[in-house]
This record gives C-alpha cells, sequence and structure tokens, in this order.
C-alpha cells in the first residue's frame, strides 16, 4: 500500500508530467485562460489518463511484449510485437476519447461547449500518450500503471488549474505589450516549474 | 522557384512560426533542448515526419472520408514516427536513449497533426511537401536557438565541445544552473517570443 501510495505521490508531484516533462503543453498554454475552462480539461484529462495507461498496460503485456503471445498458444512465445506499440496505444487513446467526448456532449452540454475544439485534441495531447510510454519504459504492473495513470492525471489537472488561476489575475498587471499571452505564459509555467521542484526528492 | 512557393517555406520561419504564433509543438521544444546535439536529431526527426506526413495526406486528402480523417492521419503519422523510431535505434542508440519517449512522442506533436488538418488536407502534395519543410524549419529554428543558449549558458559547451572553460575544471566561467533545469526552457521561449514580437509587432495578442 506504501509504495502505491509513494507512486502516487510522486507522480503528482516531483514528476509532474506538466511541469517536470513538459507533456501536453499545447493545450496547457491554450486552454488556461480561464479556471472554468481548465477544471473541465483537467477532469477530461484524469479520466481519460486513469483509463487508458491500464489499458495499454494489459495491451502491452499480453499482445505486444516479446513473449507475451504465449498465452494464445507456445509457438508465439517468440514473437516480438513491441515495434507495433505507438500504432496500438494512439488507437486506444482516440477511441478512449470518442467515448468521452459522446458522454461528455449528452451528459453535460455546457462542459461540452466550454472545452469546444480541445476535447478532440485530447487524442493527440502529449500527455496522454506520454504517460502510456512511460508506462511501459518504467514496466509498471497493472496496478502500478493505474495509481500511476490516476496520479499523472491529478498532476496535470492541477498544474493547468493553478497556472489559469494566475493568469485570470494578470488581467490586473501592467505586462509589456509584446510579452502580453503566449510569453507571459511561458515565464509563468518557468516559475510554476521551479516551485514544483521544491516537491524534488521526497520519499514517503 | 517562384515567389509564391518561396512564401510557402519561408513563412513560418519567423511569420507564423509554428511554436512561437500557432502554439503548436511545445512539449519536444522544452523537453529535448538541454544539449544540442539531441535537439538536432529531434529537429531532424521531425522535418523527415512532417515532410513525408504532408506528402501523403495531401495525396490521399480525397480518398479521405471527413468524419474518420483523424484517425487515418493519426494512423499514417503512427505508422512514419515508427520507422523513424527503428531508423534511430539502428543508427544512433545512444541519442535515442537520451531522446527515450520524445521520439514516441512525435505522433502527437501538434504541428504534425495541425499542419495534417490546416495544410495537407486542402493543397496539392508540392505545396504540402513545402509546407512541411518551412514548419518543420521554423520548428527548428526555436528549438536550436533555445539549445545552444542552454547549452553554452548551463554547461559552457556547443555540441559538446568546450567554448566556456568552466571554473570546476580551471576555467573561468561560473556556469548558470537554472538554464540545465526545466524551467530555463520556458524562461527562454519566453523571451524568444517576446524578442520576436517586439521586432513583428503584428503578432502581439490583442487581450493579454
Amino acid at each position: 500500500m506504501e509504495h502505491y501510495l509513494n507512486l502516487a505521490i510522486k507522480a503528482i508531484f516531483v514528476e509532474n508530467l506538466a511541469l517536470a516533462f513538459f507533456l501536453g503543453m499545447c493545450s496547457f498554454l491554450a486552454c488556461s485562460k480561464k479556471v472554468n475552462t481548465a477544471l473541465g480539461l483537467g477532469a477530461a484529462v484524469i479520466f481519460v489518463q486513469s483509463v487508458t495507461v491500464p489499458i495499454n498496460n494489459v495491451i502491452y503485456n499480453r499482445l505486444l511484449d516479446e513473449g507475451a503471445l504465449s498465452w494464445i498458444s507456445p509457438q508465439l512465445a517468440g514473437q516480438d510485437l513491441s515495434f507495433l506499440g505507438f500504432l496500438c496505444y494512439i488507437g486506444t487513446i482516440a477511441a478512449m476519447v470518442q467515448i468521452v467526448e459522446m458522454t461528455l456532449d449528452r451528459f453535460f452540454p455546457a462542459l461540452y461547449a466550454a472545452l469546444g475544439v480541445f476535447l478532440p485534441l485530447i487524442a493527440v495531447n502529449c500527455a496522454i500518450l506520454g504517460g502510456s510510454l512511460f508506462m511501459v519504459e518504467r514496466t509498471y504492473t497493472l496496478t502500478e500503471s493505474a495509481v500511476f495513470g490516476l496520479g499523472s492525471g491529478i498532476g496535470w489537472a492541477m498544474a493547468i488549474v493553478a497556472l489559469a488561476s494566475i493568469r485570470e489575475r494578470l488581467h490586473y498587471s501592467n505586462i509589456p505589450m509584446s510579452l502580453r499571452g503566449l510569453g507571459m505564459t511561458f515565464v509563468l509555467s518557468g516559475l510554476m516549474a521551479i516551485g514544483f521542484m521544491a516537491f524534488g526528492g521526497i520519499q514517503l | 522557384m517562384s515567389a509564391a512557393y518561396r512564401k510557402t517555406l519561408l513563412d513560418p520561419l519567423f511569420e507564423s512560426n509554428p511554436i512561437a504564433l500557432q502554439v503548436l509543438g511545445i512539449c519536444s521544444a522544452l523537453a529535448v533542448t538541454s544539449k544540442m546535439e539531441t535537439a538536432l536529431v529531434m529537429c531532424v526527426a521531425v522535418i523527415c515526419v512532417l515532410a513525408l506526413s504532408n506528402v501523403s495526406i495531401s495525396l490521399l486528402r480525397n480518398f479521405i472520408p471527413g468524419n474518420v480523417r483523424i484517425i487515418v492521419q493519426l494512423t499514417i503519422i503512427a505508422s512514419l514516427v515508427i520507422i523513424t523510431d527503428q531508423v534511430l535505434k539502428a543508427y544512433v542508440y545512444e541519442i535515442s536513449k537520451q531522446l527515450s519517449v520524445f521520439v514516441g512522442l512525435i505522433i502527437t506533436n501538434c504541428i504534425i497533426m495541425g499542419r495534417a488538418e490546416a495544410y495537407a488536407m486542402q493543397n496539392g502534395p508540392l505545396d504540402s511537401l513545402l509546407d512541411g519543410l518551412g514548419n518543420g524549419l521554423g520548428y527548428s529554428t526555436v528549438l536550436m536557438l533555445t539549445a545552444f543558449f542552454r547549452e553554452v549558458l548551463a554547461q559552457g559547451t556547443v555540441f559538446g565541445q568546450v567554448v566556456l572553460p568552466k571554473v570546476s575544471d580551471g576555467g573561468w566561467y561560473n556556469p548558470n544552473g537554472i538554464l540545465g533545469i526545466p524551467a530555463g526552457a520556458f524562461f527562454l521561449i519566453g523571451f524568444f517570443i517576446w524578442a520576436l514580437r517586439v521586432w513583428k509587432t503584428d503578432q502581439i495578442e490583442a487581450e493579454g
């Protein structure tokens, strides 16, 4: 249990996908103008992330890894399909995003309208694919990958909500004309990344 | 080369830079820029994938049904990235290890999807090739500039060659550690955008 708690804390704070690995930056910067939009997108990312990482874990361990096919028949034990990984992960992600999109459209039309074009773009949000790739690279088990998926999703959502809150405050500050908008957002994210470094090395 | 082609090829360098103006492909721009060598390999990989995916999507654009186009585009891009990944693993294994997941993340690099969707779906193969090359070069400009400053200021080297001897090695340069960490990349790109918009004032955003 302690192991999983440690893993979750690490995924949320220490190895925050947005601020330590720069994943999902496009929507991180583009969707953080208002706290409400950021909250919605964050929730969608948490959901998609915590579903896709375990699914991709099963796909990798049961279908793609070297010897993974041996549960079908011993003759297939020598097959190594891991080079097809990218295609499978992105397929799972695209399908999941489609499901989230349909659910939101049906039950939360206001949120659906607010997220607009960025909902389908979760499919190409690198935080999601990155989560799956890190899971493979670090050889997580199924439970570990579920914890990691949930944790990293929460971490990303937290970062974007924090950034959006700061940006709402920025309306009152006097920033040089050319630095307004994107430039200032970059500098802000840099400062936040330094803040998050304070979590480095935390062990439970 | 006619003026229209030149415009397609060179506009993305500064006029409509994918990173600074279109907000595309930022993730990898920040993550692989701590060394120039990795940044260069990443640039070459992205330019190849971008040009090839633009051409192939442009060739297929009349056969792709509108409602499944995202999946089709992703499949084409993912296949090209798989090829790139295998080539990198075969020829520059060390660097491909350092790039770790970021080669795979070219699939979700928004530049590639963005250009496929915004340009290749409407234009012919030759135009799309130039557009792909141009946007790839615009991306590379920002990437190489960032990598140059990060490597020189944080480690005193360019492409691994010492140009500013460090104090710890008996030289005079006191390395600036902040550029070696992730945050440094954010500041550099932020300042790059600032400089670009001081130069080209029409890129300033109306509302801050």
